[in-house]
Order: C-alpha cells, then structure tokens, then sequence
C-alpha cells in the first residue's frame, strides 16, 4: 500500500499503514539508518491500526541535502505523524525510542504510553562538550536514503540525563497516566537509566505486556 | 518598482561576492579587500547576515586583511535549507573557508558566530590561527527568579508551540512593510543602533517585493526556546583553546544578547587570551564602535 504522504516544511514524510484495525492507532518509529519497512516487521499483537513513520531522511521521506539533524526535528516529524492518526501508543526502536520518549513529554495528552525497545541510535552521543570532526563531503550516498549526514549527526547528538528527566516528568503530569513510559531495552545508556529512576516509568517489561497495558488504557 | 536604496556614512559593499556550493547547501560569500592580502574570516551571528559588516570590514581590509564573511543557510542571501543545526553550520564554515586557504587563519566572530568558532577552533586548531570572539561567550545565568515547577511549565509551552509551528512551517511567510517599517521591527532587536543604520541594513539584508519589503531570513527558523545544549559546554571548549584568544564583552544587555558578565567569562579565558570589557556598550560592538574595535582588532592579529 502507498504511505501517506504529509508535510513537514521541506519535507514529504511518508507514513505507511503496517495493518487495519479499531481503536487507538500504535505509531512505530525505526532506528537510525532505519526505515518503516523493517520496523513493521516487528510482530505485535495490537487491535487497533498500526503505522510506521520513516523519519525525515530515511525510508521513502525526502533526504534534505546538507543535513542539519537533531532529534527534535524527528521529534517533530513524529508530531506530524500524530495529528495526523490522533491520540496514539508510540512503539520506538534504537533511535526511534528515544523520540518516542520525546514525544511522550511534548503531547502528553497525545502520547497515550511510549514503549522503548532496543536498536541503533538509543545511546546517542556523549553527555559532555566534545569536538567535531573535519567530515564536510559525504561523496556518492549524498541525497540517498537513509542519509548519511542523519547516522552521522543523530548518533553523536547529545543526550544530557538533566534534559530527559524534564521530559520524563512532562509525561508523568502531563499525561494523566500512572505510568506513561515503559522501558522495555535491555541497554541502559545515561539518558535511559535516568529516566528509569524516575517516578511513571515502567521498567523490566517486555514490549507485548508494555502493549498490553496501554491497550487496556 | 522603483527600487529604494540607502547610505550609510562608511558602509562599503564587498569588492567580490560569489556562490560557494556547501554540499548541496548554496552559501554566499563576500571578500573585502585585495586578494593578495592574507586571509581573515569575518563570522556573523544568528539573525544576522554578512552585509552587517559593511562599516567594521573595510576597516579591517584596510589594515591589509583579505576579508572573507559569508551568510550563514537561511540568513540573507544564502539558501533556505530543509534543516539547520550548529554542526551543519560548523561544516559549511569549514566548507567556505577550505574554498578560501588551507591554511590557518584567524577568525573575527561575534554573538552565535563566536560560540560556533570556538568549537571549531577546539575540533580544527589547525584551520584558526587566531581569534576574536565578540560577545559570543557563554554565561550559565538563566532565569534564576523562575521556581523549578514553574519552568518546567514554561518549557512544556515552548516545546508544544515550537511543535504547533512545524506544523505550519512549510506556509510561513514573512510580513512585507516598507523600508522603514522593517528598521523600526529590527530597532526592538537592535534598540541602541541608529535607524539610519538600521534602514541601510534593510537595503542590504531585505528584498523589495511589488507589496513591499522583507528580511530574507528564513521565516521556518525560529530563535530560543529549548534543547539539550548546555552553555557550559562553550565554556569547556573556550578554556581548551590554543591559538591566540582576544574576548570582547559590551555592559549592556540587549534583547539580542547573551547576558555574559566579566565575572561569569574570566574564570574560562584560555591561557593564550584576554578579555576586553568595554563599557557602556551593548552586543554589536563592533557596530557601535567600529573603529575602536577594528584598531583594537589590528593590534592583537599585528
């Protein structure tokens, strides 16, 4: 099936319908160098319909030329993605999770659970200053997916615990939900141990009963 | 359309202006100055645009520097890209200079330029030879009289209204005026610049459209509001640094500022700089005092 096609300033993002269903919609954002297509192969047991976003850069969304990455922009694409399907769980691998958990803290109402798996790009870059490198050309793979200037820059975007926790106790009360965060990796990196320390953060789950909690919301 | 102009008493349009292709990024670039003269990069800050160094470059070309300065992607003539980030801006100033020389070279920076330069400086030492850092260095002081829940309210609105405005982006605009219309908007900015400054800046980083006049600023780019950068990291970068260092820091603040005090910056001035507090100025020095500042600027690369 044709995703659907939205938005983003320069940016087509393309949506893709992973299965029908009833009820809440479950959005699934991939890892970095990702796409929707091998996230949709994830099974999950889920009534409502399922979508999977291919963040700006990656899948069949616009690859912008001279990149300029950050997490908040996919957190944005992600945003897109929401209008667009309405009040969601929001299921994120590597990468993906991380803006999941973003998403969660920007559109508590919205976000209705965030579920963070494993997969590239859940570390991020270092939590201190650190020094660029001299890479200003990116050759033949300029302007193809998934962009090389976005596994680039989102794998060493930095991740400070004091900026997730904000996010993690937007979510806690803004959402209205006990427990809007389930995380369900088994790697830690600082940003997601602080954020399980926090209080609405449910920790050692698997992915299905994380599903199944907020399927019951 | 008649096309409206202005003057400004020692404002000079660059002697060469060129496109320098940053990979897929079209950046303009401007050169004061002989060609022959050794290189000196001229680095604006966010908002701004190349043609504000039209009094403060001839001055330093005139003290023998091949001035080159170029606008950032999605400030006055170079293209609105799809995306923007300090790193993508770092790489396409190491882009445009590596166009330029090989060599090091030094860097006049102000305001967000400045803080960009020094981490370029402290990745790349071997790009910059020297550098002016003009009120671009950082200050930890935030908000200090806002309780913690209080903030965390404030940010909670500055993510859902930056988020409402990705939404809309692809459609923003900028609000056309007349020429003095434009001057009198960047005054609240800018409010101890003159407006004859001002309304020359709009002749050299606007546009005359049929209905009127616009800041060729990208309107999807938007300033503040939230993200994981810390200003201590400039700080830690600033200490780091090797090459010759001079600081410039006004007193006054200004909308446009970075509320840096002497106090805040000294205990981070590298062992090989020095920090120049000048009084009664605010955050465009170099535009309130050109010439004491190109002297002063002179005298350190001399």
């Amino acid at each position: 099936m044709s995703p659907v096609m939205l938005q983003h300033n320069q940016i087509s993002l393309a949506l893709h319908q992973v299965h029908e269903g009833t009820g809440r919609a479950l959005l699934m954002l991939h890892g970095l160098g990702d796409s929707a297509e091998q996230m949709s192969k994830i099974e999950v047991k889920w009534n409502g319909p399922v979508w999977a976003l291919d963040f700006t850069g990656h899948g069949q969304s616009t690859v912008p030329r001279g990149g300029g990455y950050s997490c908040e922009i996919l957190m944005a694409d992600a945003d897109i993605a929401l209008r667009h399907l309405g009040e969601a769980t929001v299921l994120g691998r590597g990468l993906g999770a991380y803006i999941a958990f973003l998403l969660s803290g920007a559109r508590p109402t919205l976000v209705r659970g965030a579920i963070l798996l494993d997969g590239p790009g859940l570390a991020g870059g270092s939590i201190h200053a650190t020094s660029n490198t001299e890479i200003n050309d990116i050759g033949e793979r300029a302007g193809t997916a998934p962009d090389p200037w976005a596994l680039i820059e989102l794998s060493r975007d930095a991740r400070p615990p004091t900026y997730t926790t904000t996010f993690a106790r937007l979510a806690a009360n803004g959402s209205g939900l006990d427990e809007p965060i389930a995380v369900a990796c088994k790697v830690t990196p600082p940003w997601v141990e602080a954020i399980a320390a926090e209080p609405g953060v449910i920790t050692d789950i698997s992915m299905q009963d994380a599903l199944d909690v907020y399927a019951a919301l | 359309m008649i096309l409206e102009t202005r003057t400004y008493p020692g404002a000079r349009r660059p002697d060469r202006n060129y496109r320098h292709h940053a990979d897929g990024v079209d950046i303009a670039v401007y050169e004061w100055g002989a060609e022959s003269d050794p290189v000196l990069f001229l680095v604006h800050g966010g908002s701004d645009f190349a043609g504000t160094f039209d009094v403060f470059a001839p001055l330093l070309a005139a003290g023998g520097w091949r001035v080159v300065a170029w606008d950032h992607r999605g400030h006055g003539d170079s293209a609105h890209a799809a995306l923007y980030g300090w790193d993508a801006d770092i790489r396409d100033a190491l882009s445009v200079m590596s166009s330029v020389t090989r060599s090091a070279a030094p860097v006049v920076a102000h305001s967000k330029g400045g803080a960009l330069m020094m981490q370029l400086a402290d990745s790349c030492p071997y790009r910059i030879s020297a550098m002016v850092n003009i009120d671009g260095m950082p200050s930890k002081r935030r908000m200090p009289d806002v309780p913690d829940h209080d903030q965390s309210r404030l940010l909670a609105d500055s993510i859902g209204s930056w988020l409402d405005f990705r939404h809309i982006a692809h459609d923003s605009f900028r609000k056309p005026g007349t020429l003095e219309e434009l001057a009198q908007r960047r005054g609240k900015m800018n409010p101890r610049l003159s407006i004859e400054w001002l309304e020359y800046l709009v002749t050299v980083g606007a546009q005359q459209d049929a209905d009127g006049w616009r800041w060729k600023l990208d309107p999807t780019m938007r300033f503040g509001g939230f993200g994981p950068w810390r200003p201590e990291w400039a700080s830690l970068r600033m200490a780091a640094l090797t090459v010759p260092f001079l600081g410039l820091l006004g007193t006054i603040d200004e909308p446009m500022g970075w509320g840096a005090r002497a106090r805040d910056v000294l205990p981070w001035i590298p062992a090989s700089g020095r920090l120049e507090v000048l009084k009664d100025i605010g955050h465009f020095i170099h535009i309130e005092e050109p010439a004491r500042v190109s002297t002063m600027i002179l005298e350190f690369l001399s």
